[in-house]
């Protein structure tokens, strides 16, 4: 039997776009139509193609020539690309879901946004680091004040692409901003470290946040067990290594409490190795996400009770 | 004619580590005054982590940097004070506030191999008009040939002196020597090349030594050895020994040893010593600054905290992995469990 699925391209064949083909050609929601580079010697395009998808390295130009038009487009080139692509994805009625960090859309966690969060022309994935710790930030600011909010993202050098390298900062930055605006910090903070060791680390978090010394601890970390439950159903891999760590004031915080998460994140393996789960909390978040636009397309009236099957 | 050395002195950054990034204005202030009045030519003065470190995982300041650096500022008259900045905990903008502040140099950490995260400060810091340094930290990681490629990257990028840094104080001897004849025959006359060592097997000063006999032009140390694990190489030993050796460095070692005892002495919090867990440190290749945050996790889980830097180093955690002390220590107390219960 064959449902009604949301017609979808992937513009950016490259490992993150392979991966996200990957986890979507499982999905009941989304239909991966078309694979779009700008190089025509593109793997990844000979990839899709042979895995059934139409390829073409005719950019967007080409995309919009479709017959069949999209709903959704999934974008993984750059920042820059997508800037320049985002205004004709909208005019042509085409859903975004921005997986660069060209940030023209809001800011999008799957586990802490209401689907109908979802009902924008362009939703940006965040980063990373940040898929992967503002899910906890949220969690614990869901249930106490946290004015401060700090988190550690530690990934393999094999896993840190040329782009993250030459803009870290950009990392740094917009996973801090990501802290507050969808976490729910007043004020965030976010490191990134590149371990080289071999055979890689897979990735690890670490969340600290700042909370009231009188803060209901058993709420906190029940809140905590909960979001990775359901972090878990896109992202099997995602662990919490132990429990969460509370701690009394500190002569140097200022009269908080901290809370510390120490969280794992192992990757599905579907096309990139398990232990790049920095790459693949991506790709798996921005595939939730499409199924949750998807979902609501194919049935405007479809409540937040309904969930996406993906993992 | 043997060639001159510029001893670089880290006790207002590195010294932040063993002082658990308490550091008052009076102390930044009396400290510089001190080393500017002996001839240092370069001062560093940042949290232990470099710029932005001030956080939960590596502690927070008593005193923000930049109050800091503002004061240090105000009381070099000749000495030219330096900032760290470790790309992926400080960005752009940080180093843009410490430039405004009167900070004329910058030194850019990245772990040895990764020197490429590091492209996009020095680009910056050059248009800045900063002096640049390049620290790759934890050298003992790469060997000779790939720490000299690392090198390059960052000259490439703008660097003026790339240092080989023996965070772990694991380098011993030609292990340090070996990799600074690398970084010079790959740098020649593009960039300088550097040494910062730690005491915690106790070569830095020899270590030292070596690295100016293998064309090292620039050397890190610290008053009273002030400085994360053992401490660094103390400032007035280098001072006394290129003294002696004929080496000129341009500094006063009678005042920097009258600075040691009387300026940095009475303020310090504790003083550095080759103790059970800095050579352990030292033997297994652990980042030196994980030392307090490793006393901290052993006092608060009831592990030995050497036992949590062994499985550090077995792990091979790098600079900035401070978060990974609380997860080994959580390890082994649930080991411990498990064996309890057995």
């Amino acid at each position: 039997m064959t449902t009604p699925r949301a017609v979808a391209a992937i513009v950016g064949p490259g490992n993150i776009g392979t991966d996200l083909l990957a986890k979507l050609q499982r999905s009941d929601l989304v239909d991966v139509r078309y694979m779009v580079g700008v190089d025509p010697a593109s793997e990844g395009l000979a990839r899709a193609e042979a895995l059934g998808v139409e390829a073409s390295a005719g950019g967007v130009d080409w995309l919009l020539e479709r017959d069949e038009m999209p709903d959704l487009v999934f974008d993984a080139t750059s920042a820059k690309a997508h800037l320049a692509a985002a205004p004709r994805y909208a005019e042509a009625g085409i859903r975004a879901i921005d997986l660069t960090p060209a940030a023209t859309g809001p800011f999008t966690c799957p586990v802490v946004h209401p689907p109908e969060r979802l009902e924008v022309p362009n939703v940006n994935m965040i980063t990373c680091g940040g898929q992967a710790t503002i899910p906890i930030v949220h969690a614990v600011s869901s249930v106490t004040d946290v004015p401060y909010a700090e988190i550690v993202a530690s990934v393999s050098s094999r896993s840190a692409g040329p782009g993250t390298r030459a803009n870290i900062d950009e990392f740094t930055e917009t996973t801090a901003r990501g802290i507050e605006v969808v976490g729910g910090a007043r004020r965030g903070k976010a490191v990134i470290i590149i371990n080289p060791m071999e055979p890689p680390m897979i990735m690890r978090d670490t969340v600290f946040c700042a909370i009231d010394p009188d803060a209901d601890r058993a709420a906190v970390a029940q809140s905590i067990h909960d979001t990775v439950r359901r972090v878990q159903e896109y992202v099997p891999g995602y662990t919490l290594k132990a429990e969460p760590q509370f701690d009394d004031p500190r002569p140097d915080w200022n009269g908080r409490a901290r809370v510390g998460v120490f969280l794992e994140v192992a990757g599905g393996g579907d096309y990139l190795p398990a232990y790049a789960g920095n790459l693949d909390i991506m790709t798996a978040a921005a595939a939730r996400v499409g199924e949750l636009m998807a979902e609501r397309l194919l049935d405007p009236n479809s409540g937040p009770e309904k969930k996406a099957v993906h993992a | 004619m043997t060639a001159p050395v510029r001893i670089v002195d880290t006790t207002l950054r590195d010294g932040s580590h063993a002082m658990a990034h308490r550091f008052t204005e009076q102390h930044v202030r009396d400290t510089v005054r001190a080393l500017d009045e002996a001839g240092v030519s370069l001062v560093e003065v940042t949290h232990g982590d470099g710029l932005g470190g001030s956080t939960f995982n590596y502690g927070f300041s008593l005193v923000d940097e930049r109050t800091l650096i503002a004061a240090a500022v105000e009381e070099a008259l000749q000495a030219r004070i330096a900032v760290l900045l470790l790309p992926g905990l400080g960005t752009v903008t940080d180093l843009r506030a410490a430039a405004d502040l009167g900070a004329g140099a910058v030194r850019i950490a990245t772990h040895c191999t990764e020197a490429d995260v590091s492209v996009q400060h020095f680009t910056a810091a050059r248009e800045l008009g900063l002096e640049t340094v390049g620290f790759l930290m934890l050298s003992h990681m790469a060997e000779p040939e790939m720490l000299a490629k690392q090198a390059r990257i960052m000259a490439d990028a703008g660097c003026q002196c790339v240092y080989v840094v023996d965070s772990a104080g694991a380098l011993i001897l030609e292990d340090a020597s070996d990799r600074v004849a690398a970084l010079v025959a790959e740098l020649g006359d593009d960039a300088q090349v550097g040494y910062h060592g730690h005491q915690n097997l106790s070569f830095g000063v020899a270590n030292s030594v070596l690295a100016h006999r293998a064309g090292a032009r620039q050397i890190d140390g610290s008053l009273v050895a002030l400085g994360a694990g053992a401490g660094n190489s103390p400032t007035e030993v280098l001072a006394a020994t290129f003294e002696r050796l004929g080496v000129e460095t341009g500094v006063d070692k009678d005042a920097l040893m009258d600075a040691a005892d009387n300026v940095v002495k009475p303020f310090i919090t504790r003083l550095p010593v080759m103790d059970r867990s800095s050579i352990v440190q030292g033997f297994a290749g652990v980042y030196s600054s994980f030392l307090l945050h490793a006393e901290r996790a052993a006092e608060r889980y009831g592990v030995p905290a050497h036992e949590i830097l062994y499985r550090v180093g077995e792990r091979r955690y790098v600079g900035g992995q401070e978060d990974m002390i609380i997860d080994i220590a959580l390890e082994l107390v649930e080991e411990k469990k498990n064996v309890a219960g057995a």
